[in-house]
């Protein structure tokens, strides 16, 4: 990473866990990882909260549509990191990757239902454009998601465009597919608490 | 809704913390790079990339604001808070547009 801080700053206990996950996992530990354990007090721990209630919280969305807006995010900001990790983490959930790949590609023609067509094209506007109109929302509205469903989708939408900001930024080191879909595994069995 | 609530609530508790808790850089520079304003160069460069085109920032990026006095430390605090930021002002659009959809309904 970017700083040398977050790459060797951190306390012996910190450093003790990190060499205990890498012995148990056989992969160090990826720097998205790295980056919450870095003066937890000031970003992690209430990031960590943030995000595990924005995709792992209640909704009426699964999982799985919650880790698709995350990549899809991503992808509108061109997070490498970001974009591999949640690709896989989508994938994983809804046990179909050709469909997350589907959607990635173009969104347009994918084979998924409007009304989360309908909020992803929302998202994908919002976070390129930095705006979205009344009468945008009505059309996702329209094409049946709740309101709560698309206040759902604005906190995953803000979750991701803070990490993808912060990968980007701080310089994430771009994993293996092997890598990311260790990752997927351990954020469906643990979230992001 | 109350669960919602704690979406909501979550993420004010982020942008209090950032803004306004203990930091090595001082409040007043880390609300401007929240707000991604009133910032002076180099340090506008980097935060400016952050928040816009977050992808484009490079090494050069954090040496030119380390070769001007900041230290990693208060580089860490106001990278983040410019990514928070920026996507707190698009949570603020999204749910403002939200309202207006709905009649201005209680969203925000």
């Amino acid at each position: 990473m970017r700083l040398d801080i977050l790459n060797r700053g951190y306390r012996p206990g910190t450093k003790m866990l990190f060499a205990i996950i890498r012995v148990f996992s056989g992969r160090p530990v990826p720097d998205a990882a790295k980056l919450v354990f870095y003066r937890p007090d000031f970003y992690g721990a209430r990031a960590k909260d943030f995000t595990h209630e924005a995709l792992r919280g209640p909704s009426a969305w699964s999982v799985g549509d919650r880790e698709l807006m995350a990549a899809y995010v991503s992808k509108v900001n061109e997070s490498a990191f970001c974009v591999g990790a949640h690709t896989a983490t989508a994938s994983r959930a809804y046990q179909d990757r050709a469909k997350v790949q589907a959607v990635l590609s173009d969104l347009d023609s994918a084979p998924i239902e409007e009304p989360l067509l309908a909020t992803l094209r929302m998202l994908g506007k919002l976070t390129s454009e930095g705006t979205v109109s009344a009468g945008e929302m009505r059309e996702v509205l329209a094409a049946g998601a709740s309101r709560q469903q698309v206040e759902d989708a604005l906190a995953v939408c803000v979750a991701f465009n803070t990490t993808d900001r912060l990968a980007d930024a701080f310089g994430f080191e771009v994993l293996s597919q092997d890598g990311f879909d260790a990752g997927a595994k351990y954020l469906l069995r643990r979230g992001y608490r | 809704m109350p669960d919602e609530g704690n979406k909501r609530a979550a993420h004010q508790a982020l942008v209090d913390r950032v803004l306004a808790g203990e930091g090595r850089a001082p409040a007043e520079l880390r609300a401007h790079a929240f707000g991604n304003e009133g910032l002076t160069s180099p340090l506008d460069s980097l935060i400016g990339k952050v928040a816009a085109r977050p992808a484009q920032v490079t090494d050069a990026d954090f040496a030119a604001a380390k070769a001007s006095g900041f230290s990693e430390d208060q580089l860490f605090e106001l990278v983040i808070c410019a990514a928070v930021g920026q996507s707190t002002r698009l949570y603020e659009a999204g749910l403002a547009a939200l309202a207006d959809a709905t009649g201005n309904e209680e969203a925000g």
